[in-house]
């Protein structure tokens, strides 16, 4: 282990490590802690220019109370949910097939079509931006959560493909040859050996690309407008438009648009990391 | 799961044609899908692109070619000028998540009691939008309440308006991406850790190396397929920078923070702009310069590819 | 200021019934179906408005379906394009003069000439300029409202000052605001347009209303001298230090802390200002008015008056219930109350609309109506092409901070100038 572990060191400087860990952590999350403070205090406290005093008194409860019933914001989750539930699916469904092909199959163009789906996962989206918002327009589907998600899923496809395929790579090969040797059939061999392999990495996947969906804002302002269909991200800023100023309002409303996919990653932490530093490690 | 209790019925004398070519077929039928979709939108949506930046669009009336007029209109724009420094800013402030990703690694590398809490609370502000990130940044700069300036004014330093100053701007908002972007190395780097093999490092600490000279030539190189990701999603990250530049100064003060993502969607849909064919040329410039990284990327997998 | 909103409300909401008894036996015309709104009027007070708009025109006409998309404000200048050829509601905010150009020529919005050729047009005169394009009109106005120095009275009787007629008055006021550590000016530019008030007031008064006419019509260069005068005066001021700092960080609401603090005794604004400085405690013994003064004696004033509106999209679903919204918004009635103190507090487009008895709304309706001769502009960013707008409010930011720069700031806009027009 890399440095040298703890309980080998003198026992000054381990005295020294446990005293600084919460103090880096302090310094690490100040601008966050900020924010949370921010969040609890009453409105008075910000007239009166005492930004960073102690609260006066504890209005958590009125701020959050008027984030969720005096503001567009739980439609706005709503929404995002809407959003990034159906893209988590199309994602695991698509790149699970293109995956298992890409991954299992030897053909000529194998890897010039693995290599499209990465190549096109490292493109700067902008240049995407005009000819998916008219394909968009001309789909009907401007405005609406069915268009962003339609986009979404394909883009993502291209990441997923690339962690399926290297996923499935990865497993026992022979497996399927005796599956074949069985007279499985490859559909059977996709459903009965492989899909039920892959549960962790589609695990991983999901949670994954709910974190990127639920926190995407460009395209949710490419895609849409309005509160009938924009995610939380993007509603934040005309929630900031409509309470600016409103400090204590603004920090409720951003701690709450941030809360669910931090729910996630500490709900499903062991999934979270894995799929994050997938091919990582050799 | 035991495969041979599968039902075995199919196979009959006389096979179909999709079964004398089932295993050339069924990768064409699972890929059908995925493919198409994204052909349609994210391979062909390239293309048009290049096409359209030829044009000159308002996007409400009918597209006027005009050739390499928006290029040339390009080389004169000074603000695009801007965006292209800036970007330039970007991408080589923006690799210093990846040493300050492994010094924080490095930092948790051990275990105490609670490590595991530490470890992920450090992870924290990736899995925030880059929105509140931005949000909670403009406030942290913020001239008259802001927490940087109150710091300052412990040591005698400040007041100074990182986000209104046209030299300082590029630097505040890249430091306030570094924040998510290195948390996002350390972890990175922290499973990276977790495979270093221990027999290298006591073999290692058997030729006298410690400290600075067992990291640079013992754990380095084994961390070198983290140090690829590690790379590869920060450039690709300083390179979409949006977000951030969106809500924290909306490309001001006068345009001084402009990057060519936000300078293409100012130009193409923002309230004075809708010029889509000028946007489409911005996009196009903006896309050239990931190619040459993207070229690298897969260059550098096809290598692996072959290793196997 | 929640307690003041809901109150708005609940009138609004009293006053919904007793209007709606009165007004649903004139409308013989029975509206069904959907009714599609899209309005940019976000901010609290404009918002509780429309939402009493809707809610009375809505019992008005029991069978018709009012949908109403309240959008940003800001996020709806980029959203209208999208939404007008892809998802066309059926009544949209919008601004008046050239502002709505780009959607005429496009064919995007609805020609109403034929409601203007109505009671409406004779009751809307003094408007229907600014909603004609190419002889025909395409929108109704709802509310307008004037611009010009918000001031702090009591810091100007502290320190014994006046409302200044001249320039050389405004300045000396100013000096003796600073002398005494105390702002001239708020202002936030973050998003540009502020700094465009400066500017039209400023050239308006340097050079008459014809030249700025001229100006954002595209006619005349950025580099003449005539501008360079004008950018000579506004640098008098910054040279003086009476703007706040750091304004390219602010947005108009977040400048507002400073007056309402008093660490700045004045802002030139647009009289939707009033509101929130009141929601902020400045009553009217704190807060009152001046006409931006007279610079060049040998020019006429000439005052900025935007015009908020509303128009058809020409893809709208139902136009006879859109016709019908829009008629109910000019009406006399409708006019005087949403215009009023406790609502916009704006004035009314339409001519037998009672001007709310609010001390701001009465100086500013005798202010455009007696005391402009020379004009009544828009605004910067209505007045000029789009683009043009964005470059030069982008400059005029650039000029506040940097006033070194302003040789290299017009060439910039002469530029943009060859090429846009």
């Amino acid at each position: 282990m890399f440095p040298t572990p703890i309980e080998k060191t003198p026992r000054a400087w381990q005295l020294t490590y446990q005293s600084l860990l919460p103090l880096a952590l302090l310094m690490w999350l100040l601008p966050l802690l900020a924010v949370a403070l921010f969040s609890v205090k009453p409105e008075a406290d910000f007239v009166g220019g005492g930004y960073w005093s102690i609260p006066s008194y504890f209005a958590g409860f009125e701020n959050y109370g008027r984030v969720f019933f005096d503001s567009d914001m739980p439609r706005y989750l709503m929404n995002s949910v809407l959003i990034t539930i159906p893209t988590v699916i199309g994602c695991v469904v698509l790149s699970s097939m293109t995956g298992f092909a890409l991954g299992i199959y030897k053909f000529k163009s194998n890897i010039w079509i693995f290599f499209m789906f990465v190549a096109g996962n490292f493109v700067p989206f902008q240049i995407l931006m005009v000819p998916v918002r008219d394909l968009t327009l001309d789909l009907g589907l401007y405005n609406t959560k069915t268009g962003l998600v339609l986009f979404h899923i394909a883009f993502q496809t291209g990441f997923c493909t690339l962690f399926m395929r290297n996923f499935i790579r990865a497993l026992p090969y022979p497996l399927i040859e005796a599956a074949r040797v069985e007279g499985v059939s490859e559909w059977r061999i996709f459903w009965f050996v492989v899909l039920p392999l892959m549960k962790p990495a589609m695990a991983a996947m999901s949670v994954l690309i709910f974190t990127f969906i639920w926190n995407d804002y460009f395209w949710a302002v490419v895609l849409t407008q309005g509160a009938e269909s924009q995610p939380v991200t993007a509603g934040i800023t005309s929630f900031n438009a409509q309470y600016r100023a409103a400090y204590h309002l603004m920090s409720a409303g951003s701690i709450v648009a941030a809360l669910p996919p931090v729910a996630m990653f500490f709900l499903m932490q062991k999934h979270f990391i894995a799929g994050l530093t997938l091919g990582a490690v050799k | 799961m035991s495969i041979t209790a599968m039902p075995t019925t199919e196979i009959v004398p006389a096979r179909s044609w999709y079964k004398r070519n089932e295993i050339a077929v069924t990768p064409w039928l699972f890929l059908a899908p995925g493919v198409l979709f994204f052909l349609f939108y994210v391979i062909f949506p390239i293309f048009q692109s290049f096409n359209l930046s030829l044009y000159a669009w308002d996007g409400l009336g009918e597209a006027r070619y005009v050739g390499l007029a928006n290029y040339q209109e390009l080389s004169t724009d000074r603000a695009f000028e801007t965006s292209l420094w800036n970007n330039l800013k970007w991408l080589v402030l923006y690799l210093l998540a990846i040493p300050a990703g492994l010094f924080i690694a490095l930092f948790l590398n051990q275990t105490v009691t609670g490590i595991r809490l530490y470890k992920s609370l450090f992870f924290f502000p990736f899995v925030i939008s880059q929105i509140v990130v931005g949000l909670v940044f403009t406030w942290f700069y913020d001239p008259t309440f802001g927490l940087l300036n109150v710091m300052l004014g412990w040591i005698g330093l400040g007041p100074i308006n990182v986000l209104g100053d046209p030299t300082l701007v590029t630097y505040g908002i890249i430091a306030a991406g570094l924040w998510p972007q290195t948390a996002y190395c350390m972890i990175l780097y922290l499973t990276g850790l977790n495979a270093v093999d221990p027999e290298q490092i006591e073999a290692g600490r058997l030729d006298g190396a410690k400290g600075w000279r067992m990291l640079w030539y013992i754990i380095i190189p084994q961390l070198k397929p983290a140090t690829f990701i590690a790379f590869v999603v920060t450039i690709i990250g300083a390179l979409r920078s949006f977000d951030l530049i969106s809500i924290m100064t909306n490309g001001g003060p006068f345009g001084s923070s402009r990057v060519l993502s936000f300078y293409m969607f100012e130009k193409a849909l923002s309230e004075y702009g809708f010029r889509m064919g000028y946007g489409a040329a911005i996009a196009v410039v903006l896309f050239l310069i990931m190619l040459v990284f993207i070229a690298y990327f897969l260059w550098s997998m096809f290598q692996e590819e072959r290793a196997r | 200021m929640h307690s003041m909103l809901k109150a708005s409300v609940a009138a609004l909401g009293a006053l919904a019934i007793s209007a709606s008894a009165a007004l649903a036996g004139s409308h013989g015309e029975k509206l069904s179906g959907d009714l599609v709104i899209f309005s940019d009027m976000s901010n609290p007070a404009p918002r509780a408005v429309m939402e009493g708009m809707v809610e009375r025109f809505g019992a008005m006409h029991p069978d018709l379906n009012i949908e109403l998309t309240v959008i940003d404000r800001e996020a709806y200048k980029t959203q209208i394009r999208n939404f007008l050829t892809a998802n066309p509601p059926d009544v949209a905010n919008w601004y008046a003069a050239n502002r709505m150009k780009p959607y005429v020529e496009a064919g995007l919005f609805e020609d109403i000439s034929d409601l203007w050729e109505g009671p409406i047009g004779e009751e809307l005169a003094s408007t229907k300029g600014a909603m004609t394009l190419d002889g025909k009109q395409w929108g109704v106005p709802y509310t307008y409202y004037q611009w010009g120095v918000y001031y702090r009275k009591d810091i100007f009787d502290q320190y014994g000052l006046a409302e200044p007629k001249t320039w050389d008055e405004e300045k000396a006021n100013c000096q003796t605001l600073l002398d005494n550590g105390v702002k001239c000016y708020t202002i936030g530019t973050k998003f540009l347009w502020t700094a465009g008030g400066w500017f039209d007031y400023l050239n308006m008064r340097t050079n008459g209303y014809d030249f700025h006419a001229a100006l954002t019509g595209g006619e005349i260069p950025w580099t003449d001298d005539r501008v360079k005068a004008t950018f000579a005066n506004w640098r008098e001021l910054i040279d003086m230090g009476a703007f706040i700092d750091n304004h390219q960080s602010y947005s108009w609401q977040e400048a507002l802390p400073f007056m309402i603090n008093g660490e700045a005794a004045s802002y030139l604004m647009g009289n939707f200002a009033v509101a929130p400085m009141r929601d902020g405690g400045l009553d009217d013994s704190k807060l009152d008015f001046y006409q931006f003064p007279a610079i060049n004696p040998d020019v006429e004033l000439a005052e900025d008056a935007p015009t908020d509106t509303f128009h058809i999209p020409s893809g709208a679903s139902n136009k006879e219930a859109a016709r019908a919204f829009l008629e109910f918004v000019v009406s006399a009635d409708n006019q005087t109350l949403i215009n009023n103190g406790e609502n916009l507090g704006q004035l009314p487009v339409n001519k037998n609309s009672g001007v709310d008895d609010d001390k701001f709304l009465k100086e500013g309706f005798a202010m455009l109506s007696s005391n402009s001769p020379g004009g009544v502009a828009q605004f910067f960013d209505r007045d000029a092409p789009a683009e043009m707008a964005s470059i030069a409010m982008e400059g005029f930011q650039e000029f506040m901070v940097f006033p070194d720069n302003l040789d290299d700031i017009l060439a910039r806009l002469e530029q943009a100038r060859a090429r846009i027009y």
